[in-house]
């Protein structure tokens, strides 16, 4: 018999497993397809061109990394080594890295310093409650006063300008925070991503960019990036296995196993779809909140109200992923660092008329980029002498007017090498192999509720204690020992390794 | 250029009521004009007089219109699984051809609204409540992909026949099914064919004596009246209210949505609902079952014990104490609980009333401090008040199989 069965392979699932092991649980993991990582595993969309879909890594949990012993298997974070580089239709380019601006004008250089002082200030202000279940409100215990105690102190000691100011900003829109500071569109447009990406959010949307960006720079790495997941992917599942984590894939778990008597729910183990039960004390959901309770977990044993939450935790990805085989490294016409992520938008207004067509399921006319090129710092996602490029889509609904055919496919990755071709001329030459992966593909194929990156948005109503919804916010649910793990709890999403830590530290409490 | 603006009136001119598939005939015989509204129908708060139509229920029989009553077909693999997830009782020990009255709750335990579940079939359920479920219904069905609900109240015609003769007037419809209507027991629920069209019959209604509700076809609504009405003579049908229901049930001991208890989703107030347990109906709430909405709660409930006790109570006089506020002690000092419902009950010779208790103060006496007018002055008295376990009215012939024939 088994502690802790895990359902789901995907970072998350791997951090808790492990930190479940090494407290001395016989624990065992169920991945669904033939490897783990999630939406971080391998992908070879072309003979030797290996593109995960999410394939860098911006805020792992540093806590993890020591904890785990991550470096011990090759994975340290590296610091901001990609920078962000704004990129022009025009030529113009401005780049990112750490506190510094290259090609952007004096005052934006000033004003870039400062706010990237106080923002730290902010995101380091947040960092104790990203690394602790948030308690339920109401309960009126030491832990909750602690907790929230601890948040509200942190964020006094910032003092008062610091503190008001933050108050002020954390939930502003993207714009208005860009406005305040830059002068440069296309710098504003750059800088606007990273509270953007992943969520149904563009730079004039009221709600949690701000604090989407201050997650994303929670860790030592302060939201740079650095291109390869690979292999934070092995350096997890090595340690994994090495604190004794059975690992199983190409076990897809049917259904959560329930049973009831006349006064409690619990989970006693899983039903794979082959048949097979297995027994364990808890069963630990690494899939998204969605699929866990409306598909895993059988309806008869659920309220009704818990279950209503469940099914309005707005998860509607809206991201796709664009990977192409090259002959060859391309040429921009911009001076871009080949490490570089670039960002094609000239300007804000862009960003927003691209989301604007998704308000009406349409895919965006004008889509916004953001461009990797894995292949420049891994010699091992490409064979030698070509390239892999990998682009972020902004935006694609998941379900759009006569579906996502192959040839609606075909269609849209022509328009998306159109406008690579404006920032780099005669790319379209050198396309070997490309394929976009709409968030319809992402729930197919990895099994991610609505396509959506981050299990579900990083929104007001939806973060904290409501995250995924009240009565599950614990990394528990209503069903004794059935317990989440996945980014669908809070913190949230992105490689980030939090919420497998936090819900392994709640079991083991 | 014409203007687009209504008149006042013009504003209301679509906010008539729907009318019932009976109404051509009930419009005949409501001779005061004394219509209300239920669910959107034009509905008769009396027809001549409530004391009266009263009467012709308890003495001969009576029809009411249950048309306007809100039912919905849940159908499908898992409608058992869906309904009992819902519903408090184990709708497993439902067979089909018969119907079972029960409640539903909030995730809290607090009461949603009752109502009676007919199966039809293995795969086949009716859910008929006094108001509309089909949000509530809509929520229910989430995270169950094999069964459909379906809102049938405008494609039912229903009409509730109460009375100790009303067996007799339904044999002479000369009903055919495969069992016999005088086999029907309390709660059965049967096909038949009157003149060639199907009815559905039911043992049941909402007046705690003998008789039937029965379904059919809008399009059939008149040819089943006037064969009923056809009886009046030989057995004294009459039409009955809203007015003359609210007397027969309180007499039966059932409780009214907004009288005895606010559905839980219509208050706002903190605890201005109920939990079932409040309202005494504990043997509908089946703890044995592995799960339904509200479990969990209602186990704490019954752990520390409910608020409030819903009770029936004999008092002392023949002010009916409506409205009173209930107390310990004469000098009504201690306050223990408030009438919901109360009347002078002409069958029980009695002064009854439903009331809501602290359930510790039910051990010592209770007093009702009744208020009245006499000619214009406003009197008060306090009155006795005595438990009662019993309804006021269960006379035999209400589950005598086969039925009392006149």
């Amino acid at each position: 018999m088994f502690d802790s069965i895990i359902i789901g392979g995907g970072h998350n699932g791997l951090v808790c497993a492990t930190y479940l092991a090494k407290a001395g649980q016989k624990v065992v993991l169920l991945e669904a397809g033939d490897q783990v990582g999630g939406l971080a595993k391998k992908r070879e969309f072309a003979q030797g061109f290996n593109a995960p879909v999410a394939n860098y890594v911006q805020h792992f949990s540093d806590q993890v990394v020591k904890d785990l012993g991550l470096s011990k298997y090759g994975y340290a974070n590296q610091g901001a080594d990609s920078p962000l580089i704004a990129v022009g239709s025009d030529g113009q380019s401005i780049s990112v890295l750490g506190d510094d601006l290259e090609g952007a004008s004096d005052s934006d250089q000033a004003a870039y310093k400062t706010l990237r002082r106080s923002l730290k200030k902010y995101a380091k202000a947040l960092n104790s409650s990203w690394n602790t279940a948030i308690p339920k409100v109401g309960d009126n215990s030491l832990r909750e006063i602690g907790v929230f105690a601890k948040m509200g102190l942190n964020i006094r000691l910032m003092g008062k300008e610091d503190m008001q100011e933050f108050l002020r900003v954390f939930s502003l829109p993207m714009r208005d925070l860009m406005d305040e500071n830059f002068e440069s569109p296309l710098l504003k447009a750059a800088l606007s991503w990273d509270g953007l990406q992943g969520a149904r959010l563009a730079p004039r949307s009221p709600n949690s960019a701000v604090l989407a960006l201050l997650l994303k720079m929670s860790s030592s790495t302060e939201g740079g990036v650095s291109l390869g997941s690979s292999q934070l992917i092995s350096a997890l599942t090595q340690a994994a296995i090495d604190a004794g984590v059975t690992i199983k894939t190409n076990t897809r778990v049917e259904q959560v196993l329930v049973s009831a008597d006349e006064s409690t729910v619990v989970a006693t183990g899983v039903k794979l779809t082959d048949g097979e039960h297995i027994n364990a004390r808890r069963v630990v959901s690494g899939v998204d909140p969605k699929s866990t309770f409306m598909k895993l977990v059988p309806a008869d044993y659920q309220e009704i109200e818990f279950i209503g939450r469940i099914d309005r935790f707005r998860s509607k990805g809206l991201v796709g992923k664009l990977n192409i085989a090259l002959k060859s490294t391309p040429k921009f016409s911009a001076d871009v660092a080949d490490n570089g992520r670039l960002i094609l938008a000239d300007k804000m207004d862009d960003i927003e008329f691209a989301f604007d067509d998704t308000k009406y399921d349409l895919p965006s006319e004008h889509p916004v980029l953001e461009v990797t090129i894995p292949s420049s710092v891994d010699s091992n996602v490409a064979p030698a002498g070509k390239a892999l490029l990998q682009a972020n889509v902004m935006y694609l609904p998941q379900h759009i007017e006569g579906g996502w055919s192959e040839q609606a496919k075909l269609a849209y990755v022509q328009k998306l090498i159109a406008v690579l071709e404006k920032y780099a001329p005669g790319i379209g030459e050198l396309v070997e192999a490309a394929e976009l992966l709409t968030p319809d593909d992402l729930e197919k194929e990895y099994g991610v509720t609505g396509g959506h990156w981050h299990h579900g948005e990083f929104a007001a109503d939806q973060i904290l204690m409501m995250r995924p919804t009240y009565g599950a916010a614990q990394y528990n649910s209503p069903i004794e020992n059935l317990h989440l793990c996945s980014a669908g709890c809070h913190p949230g999403g992105g490689l980030m390794g939090a919420a497998g830590r936090n819900a392994a530290k709640e079991i083991l409490r | 250029m014409t203007s687009n603006l209504m008149t006042s009136h013009e504003a209301y001119t679509n906010e008539h009521g729907k009318l019932s598939p009976f109404h051509e005939r009930q419009a005949e015989r409501n001779v005061r004009g004394a219509w209300a509204e239920w669910n959107g129908y034009k509905f008769a708060e009396y027809y001549y007089d409530a004391q009266y139509e009263y009467f012709c229920v308890r003495n001969q029989c009576g029809t009411y219109d249950i048309s306007p009553m809100q039912k919905y077909m849940i159908e499908g693999e898992q409608a058992l699984a869906m309904l009992n997830r819902m519903v408090t009782r184990d709708l497993a020990k439902c067979k089909v051809g018969r119907a079972m009255y029960t409640v539903w709750c909030t995730e809290e335990g607090r009461l949603i609204d009752d109502g009676a579940v007919f199966r039809l079939a293995d795969d086949k359920y009716m859910l008929t409540c006094g108001a509309p479920m089909i949000a509530w219904l809509r929520r229910a069905k989430l995270g169950f992909t094999n069964v459909t609900v379906t809102d049938v109240t405008d494609d039912i015609a229903a009409l509730s026949i109460q009375g100790p003769t009303s067996y007799s007037v339904l044999r002479t419809l000369n009903l055919t099914g495969d069992d016999a209507l005088e086999t029907l027991k309390l709660f059965d629920v049967r096909e038949f064919t009157f003149n060639g069209k199907p009815i559905t019959v039911s043992r049941t209604g909402f007046t705690g004596d003998l008789g039937y509700e029965l379904w059919v076809d809008p399009a059939h609504a008149i040819e089943l009246w006037d064969a009923i009405y056809a009886q009046q003579d030989n057995y004294g049908v009459h039409p009955y209210g809203e007015a003359a229901t609210d007397m027969l049930r309180i007499e039966a001991g059932f409780i009214m949505p907004f009288v005895d208890f606010n559905e839980a989703h219509k208050t706002i107030h903190f605890r201005h609902d109920h939990s079932p347990l409040e309202l005494n109906l504990d043997w509908l709430v089946n703890f044995k079952k592995p799960m339904f909405n509200g479990k969990k709660a209602l186990l704490e409930e019954a752990k520390t014990g409910p608020e409030y006790r819903l009770v029936k109570l004999d008092i002392e006089g023949n002010k009916p104490a409506e409205e009173a506020w209930l107390y310990a002690d004469k000098n009504c000092t201690k306050e223990i609980g408030y009438v919901t419902s109360a009347m002078w009950s002409p069958v029980a010779k009695a002064n009854i009333a439903l009331a809501m208790v602290k359930p510790d103060a039910l051990k010592g006496d209770i007093y009702a401090e009744i208020y009245y007018t006499q000619e214009l002055r406003q009197k008060m008295k306090v009155a006795k008040c005595e438990l009662k376990d019993k309804p006021f009215w269960a006379p035999e012939r209400a589950r005598a199989v086969p039925p009392f024939q006149y």
